[in-house]
């Protein structure tokens, strides 16, 4: 018996997997449903997804930390409350920072800022895996997930603000093409929320086109 | 009376909570594969949205907003602690999911062993949290609208959730591309489901 223990690389085969399975295979969106509450209400346009995503990565990465840290001295019948409350504090920083610095920005996503804390995918990753797992890799894990819940974010954005307002990140690019001069005409139905919907059931429709493990068969 | 009335039938209709702002989404998806525990789920919303937004009322306008805590004394009429709104809520939303659920499984067992596991799912349900959050940012002036408004969405989410079920319970005998099956059209559907639902907007009330 050794009781020298071997060190892990920080970025050994398997923390780099639980950084790149949630992008695709694992996604919180698409595959794991999680986190689509907030997701969907601010993708009309480009900016505050990308916003969106950003202060979800932030917020993940660092409770995913305290919560791995803590996660021996949390009674776990208390832990949700303890989890709740980690994640309302950081939430509040990310408010705060956001109506300070980015005041246009944090008015366009009103109250779904505060809806970060009863984010699914927060709850469910420090659940499923901060609670159990050393600080590092509950890092990786909160980082890869946020990522991957951003990435779909931004594309859904991105479709949107592009087919519904013709522009991306506000400059209009349509224009710049010249397509209204042949006739084109932005499709208003794009910037309502159900697009949101049907956009993502044809992510999900693509993604799994291509991975057949991922087909849920009729049960 | 007539603007409780409104209320009421616009959070339920026209601000749906699932149709216009996806709150409630993750627990939607995943509850709603047969319409008996969706019914379950939908009447524990109800519950404690009507629950949580009153007292959330009260909180905000007593302790939270701007200027609120005059009633203690002139020195405090400049205090403003909005910014703790967010932890606050969620701690009312938490313990109150834990009160009700103590409660309902003392004095009546058959709805607690009905309700019984979605309730702890409740915490983190989006929409309780939105419910609050909305009440606060469309600043409702005395207890009745808020609690109205929090029945209303609560009412709106049970509708959204149950119409769902049961089109997933009929739609398993339909041919639906594989890749699509399962998730992929329940997003579909909603979406459609959204955009009908967009039919009530033109209602002025």
């Amino acid at each position: 018996m050794s009781d020298k223990k071997e060190r892990e690389p920080l970025f050994s085969v398997k923390n780099r997997k639980l950084l790149s399975t949630p992008l695709n295979k694992e996604n919180p969106i698409t595959v794991q449903v999680l986190g689509i509450c907030s997701a969907l209400a601010i993708t009309v346009k480009l900016e505050p997804s990308v916003v969106m995503a950003l202060s979800v990565v932030a917020v993940m990465g660092v409770s995913n930390v305290v919560i791995s840290v803590l996660r021996k001295a949390i009674p776990p019948r208390i832990r949700i409350i303890v989890q709740l409350t980690v994640i309302a504090s950081l939430v509040v920083l990310v408010d705060e920072v956001l109506s300070a610095f980015m005041y246009d920005v944090s008015k366009q996503l009103s109250v779904f800022v505060g809806l970060i804390i009863t984010n699914c995918i927060i709850m469910g990753r420090l659940e499923a895996f901060a609670s159990s797992n050393k600080a590092w890799p509950s890092f990786l894990d909160g980082i890869g997930n946020a990522a991957g819940y951003g990435w779909i974010l931004i594309v859904v954005g991105f479709f949107r603000e592009l087919l519904g307002s013709g522009e991306v990140w506000g400059y209009p690019v349509m224009e710049w093409i010249g397509l209204y001069d042949i006739g084109y005409k932005d499709n208003g139905l794009m910037i309502l929320p159900p697009m949101a919907l049907i956009i993502v059931g044809v992510i999900i429709w693509i993604q799994r086109a291509k991975n057949r493990d991922l087909i849920e068969e009729n049960q | 009376m007539q603007e409780l009335i409104n209320i009421f039938i616009k959070s339920i209709f026209i601000e749906n909570m699932i149709f216009a702002y996806f709150l409630g989404m993750c627990s939607y998806l995943a509850v709603s594969k047969t319409v008996k525990t969706s019914v379950g789920l939908g009447f524990a919303v109800i519950f404690v949205l009507g629950i949580t937004v009153p007292v959330d009322f009260l909180i905000n306008k007593y302790l939270l907003a701007d200027g609120a805590l005059a009633w203690i004394g002139p020195q405090f009429a400049n205090v403003d602690l909005s910014f703790l709104s967010f932890i606050i809520f969620i701690a009312v939303i938490a313990s109150m999911v834990q009160l009700v659920e103590m409660v309902i499984e003392k004095f009546s067992p058959t709805l607690y062993s009905s309700l019984g596991i979605f309730l702890p799912l409740i915490a983190v349900n989006c929409s309780i949290l939105g419910g609050s959050l909305f009440m606060q940012e469309r600043e409702y002036e005395g207890i009745a609208e808020a609690t109205v408004f929090g029945l209303g969405s609560g009412v709106g989410w049970f509708l959204a959730i149950v119409a769902i079920a049961a089109i997933r319970e009929k739609i398993r005998y339909s041919n639906v591309p594989k890749p699509l099956q399962g998730l992929g059209i329940t997003f579909i559907i909603t979406g459609l489901m959204g955009i009908a639902f967009m039919s009530f907007m033109g209602i002025d009330l």
